[in-house]
Protein backbone atom coordinates (compact mmCIF):
# COMPACT_ATOMS: atom_id res chain seq x y z
CA UNK A 1 0.00 0.00 0.00
CA UNK A 2 1.52 3.67 -0.96
CA UNK A 3 2.05 5.78 2.11
CA UNK A 4 -0.51 8.63 1.43
CA UNK A 5 2.68 11.10 2.71
CA UNK A 6 4.10 10.90 -0.49
CA UNK A 7 2.21 13.54 -1.79
CA UNK A 8 3.37 16.09 0.78
CA UNK A 9 6.80 15.45 -0.43
CA UNK A 10 6.15 17.44 -3.10
CA UNK A 11 6.80 21.33 -2.66
CA UNK A 12 7.41 24.08 -4.54
CA UNK A 13 10.29 26.85 -4.81
CA UNK A 14 10.02 30.71 -5.27
CA UNK A 15 9.43 30.24 -8.46
CA UNK A 16 6.36 28.20 -8.29
CA UNK A 17 8.69 25.16 -9.76
CA UNK A 18 8.31 21.59 -8.41
CA UNK A 19 11.04 20.53 -5.69
CA UNK A 20 11.37 17.25 -3.70
CA UNK A 21 11.26 18.16 -0.15
CA UNK A 22 13.41 16.69 2.47
CA UNK A 23 12.32 14.91 5.15
CA UNK A 24 12.87 15.84 8.50
CA UNK A 25 16.09 14.10 11.02
CA UNK A 26 13.98 11.54 13.24
CA UNK A 27 16.06 8.93 15.04
CA UNK A 28 19.43 10.52 13.36
CA UNK A 29 18.43 13.72 16.17
CA UNK A 30 15.87 12.41 18.73
CA UNK A 31 17.86 11.90 21.84
CA UNK A 32 16.97 7.75 23.45
CA UNK A 33 14.22 8.58 26.22
CA UNK A 34 13.34 6.08 29.33
CA UNK A 35 10.29 5.59 27.12
CA UNK A 36 11.34 4.85 24.03
CA UNK A 37 14.26 2.72 24.95
CA UNK A 38 12.36 0.48 27.46
CA UNK A 39 9.82 -0.30 24.63
CA UNK A 40 12.30 -0.75 22.08
CA UNK A 41 14.38 -3.64 24.47
CA UNK A 42 11.15 -5.01 25.19
CA UNK A 43 11.09 -6.13 21.60
CA UNK A 44 14.36 -6.58 21.08
CA UNK A 45 13.85 -9.03 24.06
CA UNK A 46 10.87 -11.04 22.00
CA UNK A 47 13.37 -11.25 19.20
CA UNK A 48 16.12 -12.84 21.17
CA UNK A 49 13.63 -14.71 22.77
CA UNK A 50 12.70 -16.50 19.44
CA UNK A 51 16.12 -16.92 18.64
CA UNK A 52 16.30 -18.53 21.77
CA UNK A 53 14.09 -21.13 21.74
CA UNK A 54 15.40 -22.44 18.35
CA UNK A 55 18.59 -22.70 20.25
CA UNK A 56 16.59 -24.58 22.75
CA UNK A 57 14.56 -27.44 20.18
CA UNK A 58 18.31 -27.94 19.21
CA UNK A 59 19.68 -28.69 22.65
CA UNK A 60 15.79 -31.23 23.24
CA UNK A 61 16.22 -32.93 19.57
CA UNK A 62 19.75 -33.76 20.52
CA UNK A 63 19.04 -35.59 23.23
CA UNK A 64 15.99 -37.19 21.61
CA UNK A 65 18.01 -38.14 18.42
CA UNK A 66 21.32 -39.95 19.99
CA UNK A 67 24.32 -39.41 22.38
CA UNK A 68 26.76 -37.63 20.32
CA UNK A 69 24.05 -34.86 19.43
CA UNK A 70 23.78 -34.81 22.74
CA UNK A 71 27.29 -34.45 23.61
CA UNK A 72 27.75 -31.75 20.67
CA UNK A 73 24.95 -30.10 22.14
CA UNK A 74 25.87 -29.91 25.47
CA UNK A 75 29.51 -28.75 25.08
CA UNK A 76 28.28 -25.67 23.55
CA UNK A 77 25.81 -25.26 26.14
CA UNK A 78 28.57 -25.90 28.70
CA UNK A 79 31.16 -23.46 26.61
CA UNK A 80 32.17 -19.67 27.55
CA UNK A 81 29.94 -18.53 24.39
CA UNK A 82 27.35 -21.04 25.36
CA UNK A 83 26.94 -19.76 29.15
CA UNK A 84 26.70 -15.97 27.26
CA UNK A 85 24.05 -16.92 24.92
CA UNK A 86 22.25 -18.29 27.89
CA UNK A 87 22.85 -15.60 30.49
CA UNK A 88 21.59 -12.90 27.54
CA UNK A 89 18.56 -15.20 26.75
CA UNK A 90 17.41 -15.79 30.59
CA UNK A 91 17.90 -11.51 30.86
CA UNK A 92 15.52 -11.34 28.03
CA UNK A 93 13.46 -13.52 29.27
CA UNK A 94 12.65 -12.12 32.73
CA UNK A 95 12.93 -8.59 31.14
CA UNK A 96 10.04 -9.73 28.71
CA UNK A 97 7.76 -11.08 31.40
CA UNK A 98 8.49 -8.08 34.25
CA UNK A 99 7.80 -5.51 31.11
CA UNK A 100 4.69 -7.49 30.18
CA UNK A 101 3.15 -7.44 33.73
CA UNK A 102 4.02 -3.69 33.09
CA UNK A 103 2.27 -3.73 29.57
CA UNK A 104 -0.66 -5.48 31.45
CA UNK A 105 -1.19 -2.80 34.50
CA UNK A 106 -1.44 0.00 31.42
CA UNK A 107 -3.84 -2.73 30.09
CA UNK A 108 -6.44 -2.13 32.79
CA UNK A 109 -5.96 1.88 32.69
CA UNK A 110 -3.42 2.19 35.71
CA UNK A 111 0.38 3.60 35.63
CA UNK A 112 0.11 6.37 33.33
CA UNK A 113 1.58 9.14 34.65
CA UNK A 114 4.86 10.30 33.85
CA UNK A 115 5.74 9.44 37.67
CA UNK A 116 4.46 6.26 37.53
CA UNK A 117 5.87 5.32 33.88
CA UNK A 118 9.18 6.07 34.87
CA UNK A 119 8.97 4.42 38.20
CA UNK A 120 8.01 1.37 36.90
CA UNK A 121 10.46 1.17 34.11
CA UNK A 122 13.16 1.49 36.63
CA UNK A 123 11.46 -1.26 38.38
CA UNK A 124 11.24 -3.56 35.66
CA UNK A 125 15.16 -3.08 34.92
CA UNK A 126 16.36 -3.95 38.19
CA UNK A 127 13.96 -7.07 38.58
CA UNK A 128 15.01 -8.15 35.55
CA UNK A 129 18.70 -8.47 36.67
CA UNK A 130 17.96 -9.27 40.30
CA UNK A 131 15.91 -12.41 38.68
CA UNK A 132 18.51 -13.44 36.05
CA UNK A 133 21.54 -13.43 38.56
CA UNK A 134 19.22 -15.50 41.28
CA UNK A 135 18.09 -17.80 37.84
CA UNK A 136 21.78 -18.09 37.16
CA UNK A 137 22.97 -18.79 40.71
CA UNK A 138 20.58 -21.42 40.83
CA UNK A 139 21.43 -22.86 37.38
CA UNK A 140 25.19 -23.28 39.08
CA UNK A 141 23.70 -24.95 41.97
CA UNK A 142 21.54 -27.43 40.74
CA UNK A 143 24.70 -28.95 38.14
CA UNK B 1 6.87 2.19 6.35
CA UNK B 2 10.05 1.90 8.85
CA UNK B 3 12.91 3.58 7.26
CA UNK B 4 15.85 4.20 9.87
CA UNK B 5 18.21 5.86 7.88
CA UNK B 6 17.12 9.01 6.05
CA UNK B 7 16.49 9.23 2.16
CA UNK B 8 19.41 10.72 -0.05
CA UNK B 9 18.00 14.04 -0.67
CA UNK B 10 17.71 14.49 2.87
CA UNK B 11 20.79 14.03 4.56
CA UNK B 12 22.43 16.87 6.41
CA UNK B 13 25.34 18.45 5.19
CA UNK B 14 27.68 20.52 6.98
CA UNK B 15 27.05 24.47 6.26
CA UNK B 16 28.08 27.76 7.09
CA UNK B 17 29.81 28.99 10.32
CA UNK B 18 29.15 32.56 11.95
CA UNK B 19 31.27 33.35 14.61
CA UNK B 20 30.76 35.31 17.55
CA UNK B 21 30.62 39.08 17.49
CA UNK B 22 33.83 40.86 18.31
CA UNK B 23 33.86 41.70 22.12
CA UNK B 24 31.39 39.10 22.80
CA UNK B 25 32.44 37.37 26.57
CA UNK B 26 29.03 35.34 27.14
CA UNK B 27 28.44 33.02 24.01
CA UNK B 28 26.57 29.79 23.47
CA UNK B 29 26.84 28.30 20.04
CA UNK B 30 23.56 27.10 18.06
CA UNK B 31 23.94 24.56 15.59
CA UNK B 32 20.35 24.90 13.35
CA UNK B 33 18.94 22.75 10.97
CA UNK B 34 19.02 24.85 6.90
CA UNK B 35 17.03 23.63 3.57
CA UNK B 36 16.21 26.31 1.06
CA UNK B 37 14.18 25.01 -1.96
CA UNK B 38 15.46 27.60 -4.07
CA UNK B 39 19.29 26.36 -3.87
CA UNK B 40 18.59 22.67 -4.84
CA UNK B 41 21.08 21.24 -2.11
CA UNK B 42 20.72 18.95 0.54
CA UNK B 43 19.92 20.13 4.59
CA UNK B 44 22.60 21.26 6.21
CA UNK B 45 23.71 22.42 9.68
CA UNK B 46 24.20 26.28 9.95
CA UNK B 47 26.14 27.27 13.04
CA UNK B 48 25.49 30.93 14.83
CA UNK B 49 27.75 31.79 18.09
CA UNK B 50 25.58 34.12 20.02
CA UNK B 51 26.22 37.16 22.34
CA UNK B 52 24.23 36.17 25.56
CA UNK B 53 24.57 39.36 27.29
CA UNK B 54 22.38 40.53 24.77
CA UNK B 55 19.71 37.75 24.07
CA UNK B 56 16.40 36.65 26.59
CA UNK B 57 16.39 33.17 28.27
CA UNK B 58 14.78 31.05 26.09
CA UNK B 59 15.70 29.43 22.54
CA UNK B 60 12.72 31.61 20.90
CA UNK B 61 14.78 34.42 21.74
CA UNK B 62 18.10 33.10 19.99
CA UNK B 63 16.14 32.50 16.93
CA UNK B 64 14.80 35.72 16.39
CA UNK B 65 18.01 37.38 17.52
CA UNK B 66 20.11 35.38 14.77
CA UNK B 67 17.16 35.93 12.71
CA UNK B 68 17.14 40.27 13.08
CA UNK B 69 21.34 40.27 13.81
CA UNK B 70 22.96 37.62 12.19
CA UNK B 71 21.07 36.12 9.19
CA UNK B 72 17.35 36.97 7.92
CA UNK B 73 17.39 34.28 5.80
CA UNK B 74 16.88 31.84 9.22
CA UNK B 75 13.12 30.76 8.67
CA UNK B 76 10.69 29.26 11.42
CA UNK B 77 7.32 29.57 12.72
CA UNK B 78 6.42 31.59 15.99
CA UNK B 79 3.35 33.97 16.85
CA UNK B 80 2.87 34.14 20.92
CA UNK B 81 5.60 33.25 22.34
CA UNK B 82 4.22 32.24 25.56
CA UNK B 83 3.43 28.97 25.06
CA UNK B 84 0.13 29.45 23.73
CA UNK B 85 -0.08 29.24 19.82
CA UNK B 86 2.19 26.03 19.02
CA UNK B 87 3.55 27.53 16.70
CA UNK B 88 7.55 27.27 17.89
CA UNK B 89 6.92 23.90 17.97
CA UNK B 90 10.49 22.01 16.58
CA UNK B 91 13.13 19.82 18.45
CA UNK B 92 15.77 21.42 20.46
CA UNK B 93 18.82 19.21 22.01
CA UNK B 94 17.12 15.95 20.90
CA UNK B 95 13.34 16.62 22.17
CA UNK B 96 10.58 18.07 21.10
CA UNK B 97 9.29 21.19 22.94
CA UNK B 98 8.23 24.77 22.01
CA UNK B 99 11.10 27.27 21.32
CA UNK B 100 9.45 29.64 23.56
CA UNK B 101 9.11 27.75 26.58
CA UNK B 102 12.53 26.43 26.64
CA UNK B 103 15.28 27.83 28.48
CA UNK B 104 18.50 28.11 26.77
CA UNK B 105 20.00 27.11 29.98
CA UNK B 106 18.34 23.95 30.25
CA UNK B 107 20.75 22.54 27.29
CA UNK B 108 24.45 21.83 27.96
CA UNK B 109 26.87 22.44 25.26
CA UNK B 110 26.10 22.98 21.94
CA UNK B 111 22.25 24.07 21.31
CA UNK B 112 21.25 22.09 18.46
CA UNK B 113 17.80 22.55 16.80
CA UNK B 114 15.74 20.33 14.02
CA UNK B 115 12.52 21.15 12.90
CA UNK B 116 9.92 18.12 14.06
CA UNK B 117 10.84 15.23 13.17
CA UNK B 118 9.74 12.45 10.65
CA UNK B 119 8.06 15.24 8.62
CA UNK B 120 8.55 16.73 4.95
CA UNK B 121 10.41 20.18 5.27
CA UNK B 122 8.84 23.57 3.88
CA UNK B 123 12.02 25.41 4.40
CA UNK B 124 14.76 25.43 7.46
CA UNK B 125 12.62 24.66 11.14
CA UNK B 126 9.13 24.76 8.89
CA UNK B 127 7.58 21.37 8.50
CA UNK B 128 4.70 20.59 6.40
CA UNK B 129 1.72 20.07 9.30
CA UNK B 130 -0.85 19.69 6.59
CA UNK B 131 -1.24 15.62 6.74
CA UNK B 132 -1.56 16.08 10.81
CA UNK B 133 -4.60 18.65 9.93
CA UNK B 134 -6.15 16.24 7.56
CA UNK B 135 -5.91 13.83 10.19
CA UNK B 136 -7.30 15.78 13.18
CA UNK B 137 -10.10 17.06 10.45
CA UNK B 138 -11.09 13.00 10.27
CA UNK B 139 -12.08 12.18 14.05
CA UNK B 140 -14.52 15.78 13.72
CA UNK B 141 -13.19 17.54 16.18
CA UNK B 142 -17.08 19.64 17.56
CA UNK B 143 -19.85 18.89 19.53
CA UNK B 144 -22.05 16.81 17.36
CA UNK B 145 -25.99 16.27 19.19
CA UNK B 146 -28.98 15.18 18.10
CA UNK B 147 -30.88 17.32 20.88
CA UNK B 148 -31.98 20.23 19.67
CA UNK B 149 -30.14 23.21 21.26
CA UNK B 150 -31.60 24.53 24.72
CA UNK B 151 -32.23 28.17 24.83
CA UNK B 152 -29.00 28.75 27.29
CA UNK B 153 -25.95 26.64 27.36
CA UNK B 154 -25.84 23.18 27.39
CA UNK B 155 -25.06 22.52 30.99
CA UNK B 156 -22.46 19.92 32.99
CA UNK B 157 -21.77 18.80 36.13
CA UNK B 158 -18.67 19.92 37.89
CA UNK B 159 -18.20 16.00 37.50
CA UNK B 160 -18.71 16.46 34.12
CA UNK B 161 -16.55 18.87 33.53
CA UNK B 162 -13.70 17.67 35.20
CA UNK B 163 -13.49 15.00 32.83
CA UNK B 164 -12.27 17.19 30.02
CA UNK B 165 -9.33 18.94 32.02
CA UNK B 166 -6.07 17.51 30.79
CA UNK B 167 -7.80 17.61 27.10
CA UNK B 168 -8.76 20.83 26.49
CA UNK B 169 -5.79 22.39 27.22
CA UNK B 170 -3.91 21.14 24.16
CA UNK B 171 -2.59 23.85 21.41
CA UNK B 172 -2.09 21.29 18.42
CA UNK B 173 1.70 21.81 18.54
CA UNK B 174 2.09 17.98 17.36
CA UNK B 175 5.13 17.82 19.78
CA UNK B 176 3.85 14.52 20.91
CA UNK B 177 2.89 12.86 17.57
CA UNK B 178 6.15 14.01 16.01
CA UNK B 179 7.87 12.11 19.00
CA UNK B 180 6.12 9.02 18.89
CA UNK B 181 8.25 6.36 16.66
CA UNK B 182 5.16 4.43 15.61
CA UNK B 183 3.48 7.86 14.10
CA UNK B 184 6.97 8.00 12.43
CA UNK B 185 6.71 4.47 10.73
CA UNK B 186 2.98 4.55 10.29
CA UNK B 187 1.73 8.03 10.37
CA UNK B 188 -0.14 8.04 6.86
CA UNK B 189 -2.69 5.10 8.66
CA UNK B 190 -1.95 5.68 12.64
CA UNK B 191 -3.59 8.74 13.44
CA UNK B 192 -0.61 9.65 16.30
CA UNK B 193 -1.20 10.73 19.85
CA UNK B 194 -2.31 14.66 19.15
CA UNK B 195 -5.61 13.87 17.24
CA UNK B 196 -6.29 10.77 19.36
CA UNK B 197 -6.04 13.33 22.30
CA UNK B 198 -8.53 15.14 20.45
CA UNK B 199 -10.97 12.37 19.58
CA UNK B 200 -11.23 11.11 23.30
CA UNK B 201 -11.27 15.14 24.17
CA UNK B 202 -15.39 14.54 22.40
CA UNK B 203 -15.82 10.84 23.48
CA UNK B 204 -15.43 12.35 27.22
CA UNK B 205 -17.37 15.15 26.61
CA UNK B 206 -21.17 14.42 28.69
CA UNK B 207 -22.86 17.01 26.09
CA UNK B 208 -21.85 14.94 22.44
CA UNK B 209 -24.33 12.33 21.70
CA UNK B 210 -22.24 10.57 18.96
CA UNK B 211 -19.73 8.84 21.39
CA UNK B 212 -20.45 5.21 19.85
CA UNK B 213 -20.39 6.70 16.09
CA UNK B 214 -16.71 8.11 17.79
CA UNK B 215 -15.39 4.92 18.55
CA UNK B 216 -16.43 3.17 15.80
CA UNK B 217 -14.26 5.17 13.48
CA UNK B 218 -11.22 4.58 15.55
CA UNK B 219 -12.09 0.85 15.48
CA UNK B 220 -9.07 -0.18 13.02
CA UNK B 221 -5.78 -1.43 13.43
CA UNK B 222 -3.80 1.30 12.20
CA UNK B 223 -6.09 4.76 13.31
CA UNK B 224 -5.99 3.75 17.14
CA UNK B 225 -3.79 0.46 17.72
CA UNK B 226 -0.87 1.54 16.31
CA UNK B 227 -0.02 2.86 19.56
CA UNK B 228 2.23 0.57 21.89
CA UNK B 229 2.36 2.29 24.84
CA UNK B 230 5.74 3.65 24.24
CA UNK B 231 4.77 7.06 25.92
CA UNK B 232 7.43 9.30 24.13
CA UNK B 233 4.32 11.71 23.69
CA UNK B 234 3.50 12.14 27.29
CA UNK B 235 7.29 12.52 27.76
CA UNK B 236 7.84 15.06 25.33
CA UNK B 237 4.62 17.15 26.03
CA UNK B 238 5.33 20.97 26.33
CA UNK B 239 2.00 21.63 27.99
CA UNK B 240 2.64 18.49 30.65
CA UNK B 241 -0.44 16.76 28.91
CA UNK B 242 -0.61 12.96 28.99
CA UNK B 243 -1.84 11.76 25.49
CA UNK B 244 -0.58 8.51 26.12
CA UNK B 245 -3.31 7.99 29.10
CA UNK B 246 -5.85 9.43 26.33
CA UNK B 247 -5.27 7.03 24.14
CA UNK B 248 -5.47 4.11 27.21
CA UNK B 249 -8.57 5.65 27.86
CA UNK B 250 -10.12 4.85 24.13
CA UNK B 251 -8.96 1.16 23.67
CA UNK B 252 -10.99 0.47 27.39
CA UNK B 253 -13.64 2.05 26.31
CA UNK B 254 -14.04 0.14 23.28
CA UNK B 255 -12.99 -2.86 25.14
CA UNK B 256 -16.00 -2.18 27.88
CA UNK B 257 -18.75 -1.72 25.19
CA UNK B 258 -17.51 -5.38 23.66
CA UNK B 259 -18.32 -6.92 27.37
Amino acid sequence: MADVREALMSGRNSEGARVRRPLSPHLQVYRPQITSTLSILHRVAGVALAAGTLLFVWWLAAAASSDAAFALAAAFMGSVVGWVVIAGFTLALWYHFCNGLRHLWWDIGRGFELTEVHATGKLVVGASVVLTVLTLIAGVAAR
Amino acid sequence: MVEFALPANSRVTAGTTHPAPSGAKNTRTFRIYRWNPDDGKNPRTDVYTVDMDHCGPMVLDALIKIKNEIDPTLTFRRSCREGICGSCAMNIDGTNTLACLKPIDEVKGQVSINPLPHMPVVKDLVPDLSGAYAQLRSIDPWLKSDTPPPDGERLQSKEEREKLDGMWECILCFCCSTACPSYWWNGDRYLGPAVLLAAYRWIADSRDERTGERLDALEDPFKLYRCHTIMNCTQTCPKGLNPGKAIAKIKTLMLERQV
